[in-house]
């Protein structure tokens, strides 16, 4: 699937050296993506050979973990299947351990286009943001979903948008890049653990971060739609909007 | 209050408290835990052998029915351990989260750990290592 995105991404994805580039490392938590994590790391590894990846196999029962370690990627493996927020937020403790300045997020089922990478970092360098979000529903970008998550999404990103006062159009992404303090924020208690969505961005504004959004290609996932697909509608809907309610209801640190 | 379910309530609460006390003397359920099953059991226990102290909380609550008092204390108690209980199962969710994180954290690093230990230039061999 060529795109001009594409192209423009090819062109940017080889800058001049940076005078001093910051820590990066790329996280995708993976739960029995054994099929998809192989392409997903050659891609990543043919457009950026020099930033590490960390995989965090949250306790998969097949050969993810093989997989990743022969793509030579750092592997992370949770004793057992935790859920993606906490598979993502021990990516996160890591780079905090280890003192990554930037951070890139990405789903393991090649979902996102690797290319991609390049246009997010790009946006990311700027000083003005602390989060830089791929969204797929900016710009040129087409993403076929649902009817049924669409509307959540869209839903949820209007609530978004009137508590930010900001326009937030794919809260669900999981193609980000974050930047030191959004990075200690995801390590921290506060994160929400299930999964992020509308009320980490929500709890991201009100911690006074700036928040950026950028147009990405998104590939339909060969095997299932999302990482949203396992959960009962009826329990996200109400989840999404106590978890923002007592976001909101909670002491804003600084602001 | 009907002489019969007076007697079936005692009997009831009398069992619970000598049951949980069993439990806690076998280890079997911890003093945490215990404590609200005791005060439930007593304050029933209460309730059901003196008539005067029912009469009292009847009149307190505004229930007609004497027995309807044993029922709503019953339920209260009950819900505030259901309550307790979630409370410490989220806590205890929570713990385990952290737990699984770390220990995926501490087995990367113990691998890499492993790794850097067979590449290391003043290794000699495995069994000189396993000795220190």
């Amino acid at each position: 699937m060529v795109t001009p995105e594409d192209d423009r991404a090819e062109s940017v994805s080889y800058p001049e050296p940076l005078p001093q580039a910051p820590k990066t490392l790329i996280i995708i938590p993976a739960y029995n993506e054994g099929k998809n994590i192989g392409a997903v790391l050659d891609g990543i590894q043919k457009h950026f050979p020099e930033i590490p990846i960390l995989v965090i196999n949250d306790g998969s029962s097949d050969n993810t973990e093989t997989i990743a370690q022969q793509h030579n990627a750092e592997v992370i493996s949770l004793p057992c299947n935790s859920g993606y927020g906490v598979a993502l937020q021990t990516g996160f403790l890591y780079a905090v351990k280890n003192n990554y300045s930037l951070v890139v997020q990405m789903d393991s089922d090649g979902q996102h286009d690797p290319a991609n990478i390049a246009v997010l970092l790009e946006e990311a360098q700027k000083d003005d943001c602390d989060v830089v979000i791929g969204s797929r529903f900016i710009g040129k970008a087409h993403y076929k979903t649902s009817f049924a998550r669409h509307a959540g999404m869209l839903l949820f990103g209007t609530i978004a948008s009137i508590i930010c006062r900001q326009k937030v159009t794919d809260p669900t992404s999981g193609f980000q890049v974050l930047k030191s303090r959004a990075i200690e924020l995801i390590a921290s208690d506060e994160y929400p653990p299930d999964y992020p969505d509308a009320d980490f961005i929500i709890l991201m504004n009100r911690n006074g971060f700036k928040i950026k959004e950028v147009s990405v290609t998104m590939h339909a996932s060969p095997d299932k739609e999302s990482m949203h697909h396992g959960h009962k509608t009826v329990y996200y809907v109400f989840k999404m909007f106590l978890s923002i309610f007592v976001t909101l209801l909670r002491k804003s640190p600084k602001r | 209050m009907p002489p019969r379910i007076q007697i079936i309530s005692i009997l009831i609460c009398v069992f619970l408290v000598a049951y949980v006390f069993e439990l806690v003397r076998r280890r079997h359920l911890s003093e945490e835990y215990s404590m609200g099953w005791l005060v439930t059991g007593t304050s029933m226990l209460i309730l059901s052998v003196s008539d005067r102290a029912l009469e009292l909380v009847s009149e307190l609550v505004g229930a007609t029915l004497f027995t309807s008092t044993l029922f709503f204390f019953g339920l209260l108690f009950l819900m505030v351990i259901c309550l307790h209980f979630s409370i410490r199962i989220s806590a205890l969710t929570k713990q385990v989260r952290t737990l699984t994180q770390h220990v995926g954290i501490l087995d990367h690093e113990k691998r890499n750990l492993e790794k850097k230990m067979h590449q290391a230039p003043w290794q000699t061999s495995d069994s000189s290592l396993e000795q220190i």
